[in-house]
């Protein structure tokens, strides 16, 4: 299925709602072509800043845009923007609570055979251990528009991590209810639950649709929103399937695995399986094959459903 | 590493543009503009003045290179494999999956000290590895490039008080002044001239030079230390893309991958330039100053 990267579905909603609002600003630190950010720049020039490769002081404007009542987007490689800005993330966006949306472009192995300074695999684990961030990823192109729309509703810092290239479509439309927060339930099933979140929903469903086949049926979470999470989703999950495998483009440290495990942990202690990077630096390649090499694969989530229900059999 | 003539120096750097090139071309992917507008500083450097040994990479008193703007990384794998620091047949895998040449420096490869990638953090690990050198007494001088698109960064200008400060003259910034960035002009997307002023302020010795001229740039790194007692800051002014006539000045060829045909003019180019004396044929543009 042909589809847009989510940077551009982001752009495109961008257009649409400045039109109207005239404070939405954008903001790239020489970043406009990867961040897909160039329309928005060559439309909107009085609601753009260009800061250079500049990622601490890129936010820091920001927050004193927001303080100024502007809702400015910063656009940036998502392993610049997250780490090497998060002081600034903690002090001037958070713990301040200005109204900046932090977007984090290119993310997870998105630049997959430029190595571990461009893979961004700790931003889950850093941002969403900040007091007052809100961290969220969007699974396809629609879930990024409706998600861009709930972000100048929204007041309040957030970090928001995107990837760059195509991904196939989870949704038909924009026609859904989105909310920052709350979980979206993809498919139904009693024997595991699957949660995932970005790009990995995609891998989730062909997964649940292999068990199918299989006669395993699985529930499937898109988890768009790590920070709040929505526990009672997880809960529900834990109570009535019994078993959790998460999916993530995420070092296995500190991302949606590990909240997952720490919300069922304390009131509904199920086994969790927690797909994602392991603690190394992610193979170099191109973005599928560093996912084959991981087992971020429909196969191989199969796989291990199959190896848990059995010995759950025995 | 000594060659000889600034004759021979510029032919070493066309049949390394032209190794780098079929490298980008063969990986689809890579930083083509800034390896080109590199290619003489990295040269000048790796076949003249610096002492090292692709025999014994970690002889304690090499000089040691910093790639800080590791994007243009394509350039310096061209030279190391060139050198013997690896197998040249290893090329072959930039950018493939599992392989050690990925697309910045990586100090898995024989020949690369420090992993960077991520702008503005090259001059400080400069500094840290210019301190050490003093206090073992060692010989080693230690040359970090730059990007000048890379001076908005500011750890860089946090590394530059420190060079001053302790008056480290065992010290060599260089920065690939092409003007341009991913974004366009550097002085459109965030203006940083003056720049020698910026560095003079900053307690520098400030060099300001043709970079593509062997001899101005074999004269400016072996001179240093010109002062005791400062760091020196080299600006190399180039061409981004320089040596491929269609790729020169034009911003999108900051990673912009040649075709089959474009490939074929460019080697072509390079060719001629081999056996022409006269650069100027090649060289459509003039350099900024
Ligand atoms: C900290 C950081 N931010 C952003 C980037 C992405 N990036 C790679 S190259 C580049 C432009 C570099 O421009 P310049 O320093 O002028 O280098 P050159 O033109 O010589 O290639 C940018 C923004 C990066 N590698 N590191």
């Amino acid at each position: 299925m042909q589809s847009i990267p989510n940077r551009q579905a982001m752009c495109e909603k961008l257009l649409e709602l400045a039109q109207t609002d005239r404070d939405i600003m954008v903001l790239t630190s020489d970043s406009r072509g990867s961040a897909a950010m160039a329309p928005f720049a060559k439309q909107y020039p009085e609601q753009f800043v260009e800061t250079g490769i500049a990622e601490q002081n890129i936010v820091g404007i920001a927050a004193g845009l927001a303080h100024s009542g502007k809702i400015p987007f910063v656009t940036s490689p998502a392993c610049f923007l997250s780490m090497r800005s998060i002081e600034q993330i903690k002090v001037d966006v958070a713990y301040s609570g200005t109204n900046v949306k932090l977007v984090g472009i290119s993310g997870g192995v998105s630049y997959g055979a430029l190595g571990m300074s461009h893979h961004s695999l700790q931003d889950y684990a850093v941002t969403r251990a900040i007091p007052g961030l809100t961290v969220v990823i969007p699974a396809d192109r629609y879930e990024t528009k409706k998600l861009t729309e709930a972000l100048v509703k929204h007041e309040g810092g957030v970090y928001v991590r995107i990837g760059r290239n195509p991904v196939e479509d989870v949704y038909e439309s924009e026609d859904y209810e989105f909310e920052i927060g709350k979980a979206v339930q993809l498919n139904d099933g009693e024997h595991l639950t699957l949660i995932a979140v970005g790009e990995t929903v995609r891998i989730a469903l062909d997964a649940a649709e292999l068990m199918a086949k299989e006669g395993i049926h699985a529930r499937v979470l898109n988890m768009h929103t790590i920070k709040p999470l929505d526990a009672e989703a997880i809960l529900s999950a834990a109570r009535e399937t019994g078993f959790i495998i998460t999916l993530e483009e995420h070092s296995i440290y500190g991302g949606l695995g590990a909240a997952v495990a720490e919300v069922t942990s304390s009131s509904c202690p199920v086994p969790v399986h927690i797909l994602g990077i392991p603690d190394e630096p992610a193979i170099a390649g191109k973005t599928s094959e560093i996912f084959r090499h991981y087992g971020l694969s429909a196969e191989n989530v199969l796989k291990i459903a199959q190896e848990r229900l059995a010995k759950k059999g025995q | 590493m000594r060659m000889t003539t600034t004759e021979n120096l510029r032919i070493k750097s066309l049949q390394i543009r032209m190794d780098l090139l079929k490298l980008i071309h063969g990986a689809k992917m890579g930083h083509t503009g800034g390896s080109l507008s590199n290619t003489d500083v990295l040269t000048a450097l790796y076949f003249h003045v610096m002492r090292h040994d692709p025999l014994n990479p970690k002889w304690p008193d090499r000089d040691r290179f910093i790639a800080s703007k590791g994007h243009s990384v394509e350039s310096l794998w061209c030279i190391l494999a060139d050198l013997g620091y690896f197998p040249k047949e290893e090329l072959s895998t930039f950018c493939q999956f599992g392989t050690r040449l990925i697309g910045h420096p990586n100090n898995k490869v024989p020949g690369i000290e420090m992993n960077t990638g991520a702008l503005g953090h090259g001059l400080s690990v400069s500094v840290g590895m210019a301190l050490a050198a003093r206090k073992d007494s060692r010989p080693s001088r230690v040359f970090c490039l730059m990007g000048d698109g890379e001076q908005a960064e500011g750890s860089v200008w946090e590394a530059a008080m420190a060079g001053a400060h302790y008056k480290l003259d065992n010290l060599v910034g260089i920065i690939d002044r092409n003007r341009l960035q991913i974004s366009g002009s550097t002085e459109d997307v965030m203006g940083i001239d003056p720049l020698d002023q910026k560095w003079e302020a900053f307690g520098w010795n400030v060099v300001s030079i043709d970079g593509h001229d062997y001899d101005q740039l074999v004269h400016a790194f072996e001179s240093a230390p010109q002062v005791t007692g400062k760091p020196t800051l080299v600006i190399a002014n180039t061409i981004k893309g320089k040596g491929v006539s269609f790729a020169e000045n034009v911003p999108e060829w900051h990673h912009h991958v040649p075709n089959d045909a474009e490939l074929q003019r460019a080697i072509d180019e390079l060719t001629a330039a081999i056996t022409n004396q006269d650069e100027g044929s090649v060289t459509t543009h003039a350099i900024h100053s």
